[in-house]
């Protein structure tokens, strides 16, 4: 439980954000915090207050695992730094790239295939995997 | 005056009344509280008495508190059965944590964009090592922890 106090700021900021099917396990001397951000804000928020209690994340006893729901249809904007964001044939950096998707254009959301990869359709009609670090539902 | 008389004489039979009627229950029923508040396993109970028949219910972490509830009950004096309504918590499902090989993949696709950092996996645990720009530092692990590791070592210096 004492994991619980120490991110006490970060439970109650999840509570607060009304995080969806929110679940807050410790195991191991490791705080796992799961759930869904209605919006990027709200999952951005959380990262803030887990920052500033572990600053710079160094204690490695906190496993955040907070996704932006998004369903299929969802519009989502390519949120890299500067360049276009690799279309591939399949989930995985192994997997051919058969498209790109400019840097803040928007794509449509397909299907999700896990939290890491999405199925996406850019704005001139391919399809293909996305990594979805870099794509911002709107 | 007589009214006062009256109406105090009614208060004192009312009363007697209320405490000829059961007033072994109420007594053993205050003795079970007050063992089980000592313990703070079973601070949260609560207990009825019906003719010396003991009722506990209330959330238990586990079985051995259950037992717990009910001797405590059973060796109050006075006490001639137990009912033991206490449920059990079922224990929280353990964490799921994914195995190296899918972690590894996530790994080598979380870091590909940012080729300064070496990610190790090692029976869950994803140990980062290297070098990162402290402004890409949260992209990194916010994407490293949608893999389910069972933890993330970061040894990475920030620059």
């Amino acid at each position: 439980m004492a994991l619980q106090e120490k991110y006490k700021e970060l439970i109650d900021a999840a509570n607060a954000e009304g995080i969806s099917n929110l679940q807050v396990k410790e195991q191991d001397n490791v705080l796992y915090i799961d759930g869904e951000a209605s919006s990027g804000a709200a999952k951005d928020k959380l990262w803030d207050v887990y920052g500033k209690l572990d600053p710079d994340f160094r204690s490695a006893d906190v496993v955040m695992n907070v996704n932006v729901a998004a369903g299929a249809g969802t519009k989502a904007k390519v949120t890299t730094d500067k360049t276009n964001l690799n279309i591939r044939k399949g989930p995985g950096t192994d997997q051919p790239i058969v498209g790109k998707a400019a840097h803040e254009s928007t794509v449509t959301l397909l299907s999700k295939t896990n939290d890491q990869w999405w199925l996406v359709k850019t704005e001139s009609g391919e399809e293909g995997y996305a990594y979805a670090q870099y794509l911002s539902p709107e | 005056m007589k009214l006062i008389k009256i109406l105090f004489s009614f208060l004192l039979l009312s009363s007697l009344f209320m405490v000829g009627c059961k007033p072994k229950d109420a007594d053993i029923k205050a003795s079970i509280e007050e063992k089980m508040k000592a313990d703070p396993m079973m601070a949260g109970m609560t207990v009825d008495v019906n003719d010396g028949v003991a009722t506990i219910s209330g959330t238990c972490a586990d079985e051995a508190c259950k037992t717990k509830c009910e001797e405590t009950a059973k060796s109050v004096k006075g006490v001639k059965s137990v009912v033991n309504n206490c449920t059990v918590t079922p224990p929280p499902a353990p964490v799921t944590v994914n195995t190296d090989d899918a972690l590894t993949r996530g790994v080598t696709d979380a870091t590909k964009d940012h080729p300064t950092v070496k990610a190790t996996v090692n029976d869950g645990v994803v140990t980062l090592t290297g070098e990162i720009k402290r402004d890409q530092l949260a992209k990194l692990m916010m994407s490293l922890n949608t893999l389910k590791p069972k933890k993330i070592e970061n040894k990475l210096t920030i620059k």
